[in-house]
């Protein structure tokens, strides 16, 4: 072990070996000289803040998912898929793939085409400065507060899994995430996902393999399961006609709340995702890139669930939520991908493992902040403060506004340690603007008549009506029953149906206020809505190339999946 | 430019590398307490040498080389 790192070491879940410190070392390493090689292309601001719009459907499209896959959903639903067994595979096939298409072929092109530089931006086309400079302020304070809740979050499982002291890992991780956003600009960050896409799948799909191979094959973990746990855990749907199933949910929760709510709501309007496809070279490469996304998307199960589901079934100790773990000393659910990591690699292998989860977590970081530099700059700076610099001055203030992001970040990550609590509370916060958002941003694509008042109005009461669902239930947890429609419901429903409603809300005003106020003329709509609007076509290509056939291709594999695992 | 490609192709081949290397080590020099289930199979020999392999094929094929 290295000197400098052993000094840093307490006590942990898995050893490095020396093998292993180089291999992370070697990651960080290629990060920054990525970062200093694209310093020098990042000199316009639709360099610095668009990536130049020159990424190719594969780059965009992995980009698009990695900016997802952070450690913190690795691991989180790991330990979930070992808490409800596969029914945590939701969040992956209906919570995402249907939402992901929708987005390649329905809206991608009224993004693409109205070529704007962010999910407000087109707010402020459609319906106006209110609606973006609501929307722009509150994805802006939200992402860089997500960005420090993520890194303290990561620091602290850095501590449990490797030992590492909490300060060194913020720092360390926050000063280059910091140096190769500054650098490159969403180039950069592009660049490090698709990387990180990669290091992701090298480090961790041992995992299922090795896993399969000691269980003896599927039949025979889906047998260990039942007798672990119950057949209940190893069903997709046929547990969901009652909230009598592992998760405590209905299938109307599920389907409609996750597959067409949240689902849509954080694929097509949360822009940390949106952002990459936006950098796309081509109408093509846009619809393309959130398709080849969802292909992999529906493979990440087999990294994520899968091990949860083998640690359900091999691993000696029981485990336990982080409650009981924080008084028992128990491993808690949560470890089930770490202890699953340490099972089956030895050295090298276990430094990739271990790369994976650092490279998700700077990965999600820089997701973070690349896009929260965006919103700031152009629509919050160039909006609202100095509307008239020149183009330097907005990468200059691209640039700083990184290194400032991170720096709130760093705060927040800080606050987070003294108070814990605050962690709950930030990310409650953040899932209340996805839904109404959804709502505005997809009536305005499709329904000429909404007028930018009634954008606002709906955006604004559809938001409200999830801070005051949630404020509800956390001040009389009983209320509960009537937000999820059930005694029955645990947590997990509450998020599915305050999304529900908070959508219906939002639909409802912007549709009523709508009606009572005046429209914007068909002229001023062209290239904005549905209906007006000459969607361009993806070019004279072989029906192979054309992103309507790889999108069948993708539902076909949806729907057998989900039969298959029934 | 340098392709994005030609950076993941250095970064397989040098952790396949490495993996195989102390696979590689590990089999000169068994350990006696390996600590891990499976280590029979070794997997860190022949998982690093398909990341070697990989990698290398991804450098050659995205080399800056290649694309002048």
């Amino acid at each position: 072990m290295m000197p400098a790192l052993a000094m840093l070491l307490v006590e942990r879940l898995v050893r490095l070996s020396t093998i292993d410190a180089v291999i992370v070392i070697f990651y960080f390493g290629l990060v920054l000289a990525i970062g200093f090689y694209l310093k020098g292309q990042a000199n316009t601001s639709e360099d610095f803040f668009m990536a130049g719009r020159e990424m190719t459907a594969w780059v965009a499209g992995l980009s698009f998912l990695s900016a997802n896959l952070g450690a913190l959903e690795l691991m989180g639903w790991a330990g979930s898929a070992y808490q409800y067994g596969i029914l945590a595979t939701h969040w992956y096939w209906i919570g995402a793939i249907p939402a992901m298409l929708f987005l390649a072929l329905v809206m991608m092109p009224f993004y693409y085409i109205s070529k704007t530089h962010s999910v407000p931006g087109y707010l402020k086309l459609r319906f106006g400065e209110s609606s973006r400079a609501l929307s722009a302020v509150s994805f802006a304070f939200m992402t860089v507060l997500m960005s420090g809740v993520n890194m303290f979050a990561m620091a602290k499982v850095m501590q449990i899994v490797l030992g590492w002291d909490i300060n060194f890992s913020i720092w360390v991780s926050s000063v280059t995430v910091a140096i190769y956003v500054a650098l490159g600009g969403l180039k950069s960050a592009i660049f490090n996902e698709v990387l990180q896409f990669f290091l992701i799948w090298a480090g961790a799909l041992l995992i299922p393999i090795l896993g399969l191979y000691e269980a003896g094959g599927w039949t025979n973990l889906k047998a260990q399961i039942t007798h672990n746990a119950s057949n209940e855990y190893v069903h997709l749907w046929s547990t969901l006609g009652s909230y009598n199933n592992p998760m405590g949910i209905h299938w109307t929760g599920i389907v409609f709340g996750l597959g067409a709510i949240i689902s849509f709501g954080y694929w097509t309007t949360d822009f940390l995702v949106v952002q990459r496809i936006l950098a796309a070279k081509d109408i093509r490469s846009a619809e393309m890139a959130p398709i080849i996304g969802a292909g992999f998307k529906m493979m990440v199960p087999l990294i994520v669930i899968l091990p949860g589901l083998l640690g359900l079934a091999l691993l000696p100790d029981k485990l336990v939520p982080e409650s009981v773990a924080a008084v028992t000393g128990q491993h808690s659910y949560n470890d089930v991908l770490p202890l699953m990591l340490a099972r089956y690699c030895g050295p090298g292998l276990l430094g990739l493992g271990i790369t994976a989860l650092i490279a998700g977590f700077m990965s999600g970081m820089a997701g973070n902040v690349s896009a929260f530099t965006t919103v700031w700059t152009y629509d919050i700076y160039r909006a609202l403060i100095r509307k008239d610099a020149a183009d330097s001055h907005y990468v200059s203030m691209g640039r700083w506004t990184t290194v400032i992001g991170v720096l709130v970040s760093v705060g927040t990550a800080y606050l987070v340690m003294r108070a814990a609590s605050i962690m709950d509370y930030v990310q409650a916060l953040f899932s209340f603007f996805i839904a109404p958002l959804f709502g505005t941003v997809i009536l305005g694509m499709l329904w000429k008549r909404a007028s930018g008042a009634g954008g606002f109005w709906g955006l604004l009461c559809g938001t409200l009506s999830s801070i005051g669902m949630w404020a509800w239930v956390k001040a009389d947890p009983s209320a509960l029953r009537y937000v999820a429609l059930s005694p029955h419901a645990k947590t997990m429903a509450q998020d599915m149906y305050q999304a529900l409603w908070s959508f219906i809300v939002c639909v409802v005003v912007t549709v009523a206020v709508s009606l009572m106020t005046k429209p914007k003329s068909d002229a001023e709509l062209k290239g904005l809505v549905y209906g007006l609007t000459e969607v361009p076509s993806v070019g004279d290509v072989p029906f192979y190339q054309k992103p309507l056939f790889w999108a069948s291709v993708v539902v076909t594999v949806f729907v057998v999946l989900n039969i298959i695992f029934w | 430019m340098i392709s994005i490609w030609y950076f993941i192709g250095i970064s397989l081949a040098v952790n396949g590398a490495l993996i195989l290397g102390a696979g590689i080590y590990q089999l000169v020099v068994p350990p006696a307490n390996p600590g891990i289930v499976l280590y029979q199979l070794h997997a860190n020999v022949w998982w690093g040498a398909l990341l070697l392999v990989i990698g290398l094929a991804y450098c050659i094929r995205f080399a800056p080389s290649r694309r002048a």
